[in-house]
């Protein structure tokens, strides 16, 4: 903990970044973004591995934009997201400065994209076992029981969007849902508008989301939406072998033709 | 009507449950879905959660769904017919186990959907909705009741309170007619007070966090402090704070039509979405995520009580337990206070 | 309301289009239900939250005078989804109509003054309303002049009724439009209204000024009245801010304190100055 605080005062003093964006004790045990724009502040950061949220979501934002340079205290899917904004030409080499803290509390500073596929290409960027036993239950069901298992889920819904809110890869200004001309989706938590909004999302965030698994984290209502978007991921990566947020120049798949892609299922 | 008091002597409201359903009612309760708990319309006694201090959501749907067909119509070639929702139909209904904070929501809702044009989609369905609350035995640092004047054992908006006041004991106040009107169902089960229980006595022990006339009188001059960007620099602006909030009435209107059929729709709405006050021309009156902050809290903490009279916050803590980034509404109005 | 649903929208006719300017259209509406038509009323300066049905609703001043009976009138451009349903429609079809909603223009405080419309654009149509009232009661009023400004002359809107206004002996019509904007036969004034108002000299003796426009033009154009020697209390708009109830509840117009549908959409400069600037 000590040496995150040195390490965010030392870039703050030496006004290589004027924010950096951590997490410090929130109400009981939990913890909570921090924006430490002075060093003296700097005091207040704590990390605690396990509780720690994905601060991507705020790269993008206005004020944070307004900041200028940047260092924000990143876990290994909080990198992949800043990877995956870097493909998607949401943030430029060297304007962001990531800090990762290691098990022993050490910090290591990554200071641009090559040195952040550095490390990831060394990093575990799989599945909790938790999460691995729910994903094989959902593979191991027929589509019917898989259906029925989503529909009851989605019953909770409330279309409180914290799922966008929350995830780094949903930065659109106008998202989807929002356009009216045509309404795509229908704004109303109905079990209609609510398989529809989160099936959309399955699909905008196809080959982009990292499981950081901050959706389902969010979610009041405690619906398991990281497996809904994490499977797509699994079957992009089965068929066009790609993995988001490893690299910063990573070509979006589904938007990308090779001479040689199948097409047996349109001839 | 002066409050009633009898005892329950059992160790669970179990058989009181069993009464109401067997007598054919509506009765919405706590159930527990894996690791949260949240109000439900229930077949059983047994569903009921009792261990648990409150609910993810506020009971306000029992009232104010979070999707409400407010006007139905079918479109023809040169006409429109529009069919009158029927507000007679509304079930009696029962909402079993909501905490005071909860009863109390009903107020400052009742307060925006009765002023000066009736809501009857709210009011008819309030009208046939009793209340039976829990008083609270227990609570966390996340509850605040009594900084806006509730407390644990508040009896305002609740037909019926029930408090534990023993491992086998339960008092049962009987606050008004419509309680009265559902008590017959159980009365054989309830037994007079032999000497007066001390409530406060097994009430939990809320601590103030801050003054609500201070803070009341303190908004008035925070309009352009630095203070609201600060705090919501972590907002992530979604709607879980609105949604599960018991005193959040906001909401739009969304039309659905397929062919000729169609219905206009009430939803559930926050004023922390970015597009809430957006103009068709692009303009955005609250642009920034503090701007948007700040309109929750006055609306809640200062326009509300100087229109309606009523407090736009009862201190239940939901929103900040839902929150993903830990907006503690506590802490921010105590921050308040001190500026 | 048959059985008091507040929401349920009135059926009206729409019994005449007239296209003002591009994209911009005016609707007269006439009630199906004869009884409903019998008992309607609304003051100058009230709106109305007009539906398509299945679309959604818009919300719209009443353009025409109350002093004009058996017929409502509301102009709109096309701008979004329910105003580009709206400009799909014809002479004939059936729209839905809630209201009268919202506060008045205290036409009868104005009795003896000399009023100073001013308009901006797609603004003028909540200013007409209030117009037509004051000029169907023209005896109530000393001088009326009318300063109209659009950006181009295809622009300008209500063009029959500017020429019967030109045309009148009792007003003082002022047309403009911004510079670039004018045709080779235009004969009015060139240049922004705020600079036009500033040219016509007004005064503030015994006068109510009565502004609309873009956001824009309201900036510029206080300045000029408060350098006239105008008083806050006697400048009087009618704001615009995004509504869905109209009544008061869902929370959107709420500025301040204040909410745009119930204590507005009329307010006097005095009253804007206490508000926070959240519309």
């Amino acid at each position: 903990m000590s040496n995150l605080i040195k390490t965010a005062e030392e870039l703050l003093q030496s006004k290589k970044v004027n924010l950096v964006i951590g997490y410090e004790k929130g109400t009981g045990n939990k913890t909570r973004p921090a924006f430490i724009r002075r060093a003296e502040d700097a005091a207040r950061l704590v990390f605690y591995a396990g509780k720690s949220q994905n601060l991507a979501v705020y790269i993008l934002r206005q004020e944070v934009k307004r900041a200028g340079k940047t260092a924000f205290v990143a876990t290994v899917p909080a990198l992949r997201s800043m990877l995956q904004l870097a493909s998607e030409c949401q943030i430029k080499d060297g304007e962001l400065i990531a800090v990762f803290v290691r098990e022993d509390l050490e910090t290591i500073v990554l200071e641009d994209f090559k040195s952040v596929e550095e490390f990831l290409a060394t990093a575990d960027t799989g599945f909790n076992p938790e999460e691995q036993e729910l994903l094989s239950r959902l593979q191991s069901m027929t589509a019917p029981e898989r259906f029925s298992f989503w529909t009851s889920e989605f019953e909770k819904c409330i279309k409180c969007y914290a799922c966008r809110a929350a995830c780094p890869m949903c930065y659109c200004h106008k998202c989807t849902t929002e356009c009216n001309q045509p309404q795509w989706i229908a704004p109303a938590s109905h079990p209609l508008g609510v398989m529809e909004w989160h099936l959309m999302r399955a699909m905008h965030l196809t080959g982009r989301c990292v499981n950081c698994g901050e959706c389902a984290t969010a979610c009041p209502v405690a619906i398991p939406l990281n497996i809904l978007t994490y499977s797509m991921m699994e079957s992009m990566e089965a068929e066009f072998g790609t993995k988001p947020g490893m690299k910063a120049d990573t070509k979006y798949a589904l938007s990308v033709y090779k001479p040689e892609d199948k097409e047996s299922f349109i001839l | 009507m002066e409050i009633e008091r009898k005892l329950y002597k059992n160790s669970s409201p179990e058989a009181i449950v069993e009464r109401l359903l067997k007598a054919g009612k509506k009765v919405t309760a706590p159930v527990r879905s894996g690791n949260t708990v949240d109000f439900r319309e229930i077949k059983t006694p047994a569903e009921v959660e009792y261990n648990v201090l409150t609910t993810v959501q506020s009971a306000k749907k029992v009232a104010f769904p979070k999707v409400d067909k407010v006007v139905e119509f079918e479109v023809l070639k040169n006409n429109v017919n529009t069919l009158e929702i029927d507000f007679d139909s509304y079930p009696e209904q029962i909402l079993f186990g909501a905490r005071p904070c909860d009863a109390a929501g009903f107020i400052p809702l009742h307060a925006i959907f009765n002023w000066d044009y009736a809501d009857q989609f709210f009011l008819k369905r309030y009208e046939k909705t009793t209340i039976v609350s829990f008083a609270c035995t227990t609570n966390d640092e996340y509850c605040f009741c009594t900084s806006v004047g509730g407390n644990p054992g508040n009896t305002e908006g609740s037909d019926i309170q029930i408090t534990r006041t023993g491992n086998s004991e339960f008092l049962i106040e009987i606050i008004t007619p419509k309680g009265k009107t559902l008590s017959a169902l159980f009365e054989d089960l309830l037994v007079p007070e032999t000497e007066k229980t001390e409530k406060e006595k097994h009430l939990a022990e809320v601590p103030k966090a801050f003054d609500f006339e201070k803070v009341y009188n303190r908004l008035s001059s925070t309009f352009e402090s630095p203070v609201w960007e600060e705090q919501a620099i972590r907002c992530l602006g979604c709607g879980a704070c609105a949604f599960v909030c018991p005193a959040c009435a906001c909401f739009d209107f969304q039309d659905e039509k397929s062919l000729k059929k169609g219905a206009r729709l009430k939803l559930w709405d926050s004023c922390g979405f970015s597009g809430f006050t957006i103009h068709t021309s692009g303009h955005n009156p609250r642009e920034s995520q503090g701007d948007r902050w700040r309109q929750r809290v006055m609306h809640k903490f200062s326009y509300m009580p100087h229109r309606l009279q009523v407090r736009g916050c009862t201190g239940c803590g939901r929103c900040s337990r839902a929150c993903p980034v830990d907006m503690n509404i506590k802490e921010h109005i105590s921050q308040i206070e001190s500026l | 309301m048959s059985n008091g649903n507040i929401y349920m929208p009135n059926l009206m006719r729409i019994e005449k289009i007239t296209e003002e300017a591009p994209f911009v259209k005016t609707f007269r509406l006439k009630f199906e239900d004869e009884k409903v038509a019998e008992e309607f009323s609304f003051r100058t300066g009230q709106f109305g939250e007009y539906s398509v049905f299945g679309e959604g609703e818009s919300t719209f001043c009443i353009a025409s005078s109350p002093t004009r009976k058996g017929y409502i009138e509301c102009t709109f451009r096309q701008a979004g989804k329910v105003t580009s349903s709206l400009s799909r429609l014809d002479e004939g079809d059936v729209i839905g109509f809630r209201g009268p909603y919202g506060n008045i223009f205290p036409i009868e405080e104005w009795k003896g003054k000399n009023l100073l419309f001013i308009a901006g654009g797609i603004a003028l149509p909540p200013m007409r309303s209030v117009i037509w009232n004051c000029l169907d009661t023209r005896q109530n009023y000393k001088d009326i002049t009318i300063l109209y400004g659009a950006k181009t002359v295809s622009d300008l809107v209500y063009k029959n009724e500017l020429e019967e206004w030109k045309n009148r002996a009792d007003v003082n019509l002022v047309v403009t439009v911004d510079p670039g904007g004018q045709t080779p036969d235009w004969k009015g004034e060139i240049g922004f209204v705020p600079t036009v108002l500033e040219k016509i000299k007004p005064s503030p003796e015994n006068t109510v000024a009565i502004v609309c426009g873009p956001p824009i033009m309201i900036k510029f154009t206080f300045p000029v009245l408060e350098k006239a020697g105008f008083k806050d209390d006697m400048i009087y708009t009618t704001l615009e801010n995004r509504m869905k109830c109209g009544l008061g509840k869902c929370g959107r117009c709420n500025v301040g304190e204040l909410f745009v549908c119930k204590d507005g959409p009329v307010f006097t400069k005095a009253q804007l100055n206490n508000l926070p600037d959240e519309y």
